[in-house]
C-alpha cells in the first residue's frame, strides 16, 4: 500500500499508509492531518489541501492541469513544487511519499 | 479543570469539520456528534453538482475516523429540545445528552411548494443526501425535467441532468436568473450557456400549479395559464433554517440563529455554525445567511478558537463555487445584483470575470472559468487597496501581480 510521509507546519511528521487510488489529500483529510483542509471536497476549486511535494517522488504523479496551476500561482506560497494533493493520486509505485504543508495558506 | 464536554448537533459539513478540527488542536474532552440522518456524513455540493453520476455519494470522513478520533457519533437522532438550565439535549425516546459547550450545527431544509399539487409524487427537493437519491432514482426512468426557480441548485441540477440527455426547462420568478444573488452580466452569460445546452429557460414566470395524473405529476401550470409539460418537478426554492429548537430555547433568532463573528449565540454556552445561522461579516453592515461551505468552514474554525481559548481565525472574504456541467463559477465578496459592475472579457466566451467596485476598492468579483483570476480578485478585496477602475475592464492587465497572463 502506498506510503505518505506529511510533514506538518510544527515540522513533526505524519506516517500514514493510504489506499491505493486515493489522493493524498484523502489520506490526510481521513487521518485529521491538520493542514490540508479541502474545503471543496477534492474538485480543484479551492486550493486549500495545497502541497509541497519532495523532488524524490515528483515523477509518480501525473503533472498539473491547467485548473490546478493556475489556483496554484496565485497563493503567496506557490514554490516550483508546489500541487493541491487532492490532484496527487496513489498508486503501488508510491512507496516513498513526501509532501510538507505549507506554514501560509 | 477537565476539558468540556462538546455536544454538536448536526453532522453536515459545519459540524463534522469542527469535531475534527477539535481532535487537530488536541482537545481532550469528550465529543459527541449527532446526526438526524442515518449512515456517514456525507459531502452535499455532489448531490446537485453531479446528480445524474454514480459517484456523487461521498463520505466526509471514512468510516473508521470517527472512532479513531474517539468522536462519538450518533447519527439517526432527532435533538427534539435543548434545556439550557441543565445544560442537557433531549432526544427521542427520553434520552438525554448533556453539554459544557453545545454547538448548533443543523443547517436549512429546502422550501417545500406551497401550491396545489406542491407534495404530489414525482415532485423533489434537493438538499439532502436521501432526497438525491430519490430524485437520481426517478430521473432513470424520466425524460423530462422542470425546475421552479433559477437559483444555484437549479442550474446545478440543470446542468446535470441536462448533460445526461432529459429534456429540462427551468421556471424563474424574476426577470432573470440569480436576481437576488447575482450582477445581470453574470446571470446573461449563465443563462446563454444554459440555453446553448439545450435546456429551455422561463423568466418573469409564477407558478400556479403542479398539474396531475392518478396522483402523478405531469406538468408544472405558470400564472398565465401556459402549462410545461414534464415527468418530474424540482422545487429549487431556496432553504429554511432549521432553527426551532434554538427558537424554542429562546436564543436570539432572526430566520436563522443569531451569532457574532467568533461564532456564538445569545446563550454563551451555545455556539451555532453552518447554514442555520444568520452571521455578521466584514466590511457590511448587519447580518447575512450565507449557505456555503466556506462559511461553515470558516465558523467551525471559529467555534474551535472559542472553544480551546485560542487566537480567533483571521476573517475571510466570503466566496463559494457553483459548478454547472463544464462551467466552474465562483464568487467573493457579496455582489450587489442592482449594481454597476465591470466585465472582463476573455478570447472564449465562456471565460470572463465580473467585477463589483465602490468607487474605490474592488468589494466582489464573479468568475467563469478564470480561477486565476478569481484568486487574484480575492486577495485584492481582501486588501482593499485602491484599484483604478478603469483598468479592470481590460484582461491584458492582470489584477494582481502574481496572476499567470
Amino acid at each position: 500500500m502506498p506510503i505518505v510521509t506529511y510533514v506538518l507546519r510544527d515540522g513533526s511528521t505524519r506516517i500514514l499508509e493510504v489506499a491505493n487510488g486515493s489522493s493524498v489529500m484523502e489520506g490526510a483529510v481521513g487521518n485529521n492531518v491538520p493542514g490540508i483542509d479541502a474545503d471543496c471536497g477534492g474538485s480543484a476549486s479551492c486550493g486549500t489541501c495545497h502541497v509541497y511535494v519532495d523532488e524524490s517522488c515528483r515523477g509518480l504523479f501525473d503533472a498539473p492541469l491547467p485548473e490546478e496551476s493556475d489556483l496554484l500561482q496565485c497563493s503567496d506560497a506557490m514554490q516550483s513544487n508546489s500541487r493541491l494533493s487532492c490532484q496527487l493520486f496513489l498508486s503501488d509505485e508510491c512507496t516513498e511519499v513526501r509532501v510538507v504543508i505549507p506554514g501560509m495558506g | 479543570m477537565t476539558a468540556p464536554k462538546v455536544v454538536i448537533v448536526g453532522a453536515g459539513h459545519a459540524g463534522t469539520t469542527l469535531a475534527g478540527l477539535l481532535r487537530q488542536w488536541r482537545h481532550s474532552g469528550e465529543i459527541v456528534l449527532i446526526s438526524r440522518e442515518r449512515g456517514l456524513p456525507y459531502q452535499r455540493p455532489p448531490l446537485s453538482k453531479k446528480l445524474t453520476q454514480p459517484d456523487f455519494e461521498l463520505p466526509l470522513r471514512p468510516a473508521q475516523f470517527f472512532d479513531e478520533q474517539d468522536i462519538s457519533l450518533h447519527t439517526g437522532q432527532d435533538v427534539l429540545s435543548i434545556d439550557r438550565v441543565r445544560r442537557v439535549v433531549r432526544m427521542s425516546g427520553l434520552r438525554e445528552i448533556d453539554y459544557d459547550i453545545l454547538v448548533l450545527a443543523t443547517g436549512a431544509r429546502a422550501r417545500r411548494l406551497t401550491i396545489p399539487g406542491g407534495d404530489l409524487d414525482g415532485v423533489h427537493r434537493l438538499r439532502t443526501l436521501s432526497e438525491a437519491q430519490n430524485l437520481q432514482r426517478q430521473l432513470r426512468e424520466s425524460g423530462s425535467l422542470a425546475i421552479v426557480g433559477g437559483g444555484f441548485i437549479g442550474l446545478e441540477a440543470a446542468a446535470a441532468v441536462r448533460a445526461g440527455g432529459a429534456q429540462v426547462t427551468v421556471i424563474e420568478r424574476e426577470e432573470r436568473l440569480l436576481a437576488r444573488v447575482a450582477s445581470e452580466p453574470l446571470a446573461a452569460g449563465l443563462a446563454s450557456y444554459h440555453e446553448r445546452l439545450g435546456t429551455t429557460l422561463i423568466t418573469r414566470a409564477g407558478v400556479a400549479a403542479i398539474t396531475e395524473r392518478d396522483g402523478r405529476a405531469t406538468g408544472v401550470q405558470l400564472n398565465d395559464g401556459r402549462v410545461v409539460a414534464c415527468d418530474l418537478v424540482l422545487a429549487g426554492v431556496g432553504a429554511v433554517p432549521r432553527d426551532e429548537i434554538a427558537v424554542e430555547a429562546g436564543l436570539h433568532c432572526e430566520d436563522g440563529i443569531v451569532v457574532d463573528d467568533s461564532a456564538q449565540t445569545s446563550d454563551p454556552s451555545i455556539l451555532a455554525i453552518g447554514d442555520v445561522t444568520r452571521r455578521p461579516l466584514p466590511t457590511v453592515s448587519g447580518t447575512r445567511r450565507l449557505e456555503s461551505i466556506p462559511s461553515a468552514i470558516e465558523q467551525a474554525r471559529q467555534a474551535c478558537a472559542v472553544i480551546l481559548g485560542n487566537e480567533p481565525p483571521v476573517p475571510e472574504v466570503p466566496w463559494f463555487w457553483s459548478d454547472q456541467h463544464e462551467l466552474k463559477l465562483k464568487i467573493a465578496g457579496l455582489v450587489d445584483p442592482a449594481g454597476t459592475p465591470i466585465v472582463r472579457r476573455h478570447a472564449s466566451q465562456e471565460s470572463f470575470s465580473v467585477l463589483h467596485h465602490d468607487g474605490t476598492s474592488l468589494t466582489a468579483v464573479e468568475s467563469v472559468n478564470a480561477p486565476a483570476e478569481f484568486a487574484a480578485a480575492r486577495k485584492l478585496i481582501a486588501t482593499r487597496l485602491p484599484v483604478d477602475p478603469a483598468q479592470l475592464a481590460n484582461p491584458d492587465v492582470p489584477l494582481h501581480p502574481a496572476e499567470p497572463k
